[in-house]
């Protein structure tokens, strides 16, 4: 219970964050036309945010199966890094059954607090990622119904939350470690190469952002490779 | 309305393995120190590609996202914690966009 409490904590900010962010979707996919329960069953069962922009954006053009497929395989792909990087961090309660569900609240954000820990907890993990699918739900209820009531410029200035998490995630560590300041730098330049260069701008940003990081953590990697241990001792 | 529920099938249900079956198959410890290394710098690299350059954009107005990027920041490197950096940047963004309003 103390470990399920400490993650549930730990998960406030990301929870507020998601709840911003996913009424911004509510109130986009009920502009596209889906109802408000198949708005709020989307980010239920998802729990992610390129996705699912991308996913209503497939639904309704019509795409095509094999289009959504596609597409979220690619936007979604850097989870599959980020478990295979939990796995290396979590304690050895945390098996079988408990990572196939667990799993499932495998976020961004949701990854990089946990990373945090020593070693990662069930308990913790699922206390850490209560609050976030709670707001990515709500969130997402609240912006298809009553979204237009808030004033635009209030709307407009939430939009900027979940990038000031993502500063909050990532400078800290950068302070610390002249690495990961400069495998943060590669990977800004080469996204804003592909948002700004003719031709990479087509790319779909999904594609391009993990394009873009698997470029920098790779270069990272090779260019200054973490000794035995470091991954506590950076993080901790 | 069968074409929504099969869209969500393959939406949700792609997402939910892509994260999953890593974790839940993965039980060995990674020695390669390229791939310990690579797994080190992704979540960073991510967060990072992720920000840039959409933060600026992300309040349609690039004077009121620059400013909540600048607050962000600043807020960010006095280790300010995740809620208080989001609080911190939105409401720099909400002043400029206050002072454009009233201008």
């Amino acid at each position: 219970m103390k470990l399920y409490l400490k993650g549930l904590k730990a998960g406030v900010p990301i929870g507020l964050g998601y709840l911003s962010v996913s009424f911004t979707f509510g109130i986009m996919a009920v502009s596209l036309g889906f109802d408000w329960w198949q708005a709020v069953i989307i980010s239920a069962l998802t729990l992610t945010s390129a996705g699912q922009l991308a996913g209503i954006e497939v639904m309704v053009s019509p795409g095509g199966y094999l289009t959504m497929l596609i597409s979220q395989l690619t936007i979604n792909m850097r989870y599959s890094f980020m478990s295979v990087s939990l796995s290396q961090k979590v304690s050895p309660k945390f098996k079988g059954i408990k990572r196939w569900l667990l799993g499932f609240f495998m976020t961004d954000e949701i990854f990089a607090v946990a990373s945090n820990e020593k070693t990662v907890e069930p308990k913790f993990f699922l206390g850490l990622s209560t609050l976030p699918w709670v707001g990515w739900t709500l969130g997402t209820l609240l912006g298809a119904l009553i979204g237009n009531v808030l004033p635009p410029i209030i709307m407009a200035s939430l939009c900027i939350a979940i990038y000031g998490m993502f500063l909050a995630i990532i400078i800290p560590p950068a302070k610390k470690s002249r690495s990961i300041f400069i495998v943060i730098v590669i990977a800004s330049l080469l996204h804003c190469a592909f948002y700004y260069l003719p031709v990479l701008k087509e790319i779909p940003s999904g594609i391009s952002i993990s394009i873009s990081a698997i470029l920098a953590a790779a270069l990272g990697a090779l260019l200054f490779p973490i000794k035995r241990g470091q991954e506590e001792a950076e993080n901790g | 309305m069968v074409d929504f529920f099969i869209y969500l099938l393959i939406l949700s249900g792609s997402t939910y393995l892509i994260r999953a079956v890593p974790l839940a198959l993965f039980k060995r410890t990674i020695n390669n120190r390229f791939v310990r290394s690579f797994l080190y710098y992704i979540p960073y690299a991510v967060l990072a590609a992720m920000t840039f350059p959409a933060i600026i954009y992300s309040t349609g107005n690039i004077a009121s996202g620059f400013v909540g990027l600048l607050v962000g920041i600043i807020f960010a490197f006095k280790k300010k914690s995740l809620t208080v950096v989001a609080i911190a940047a939105s409401l720099g963004a909400l002043f400029v966009e206050l002072i454009i309003m009233l201008f």
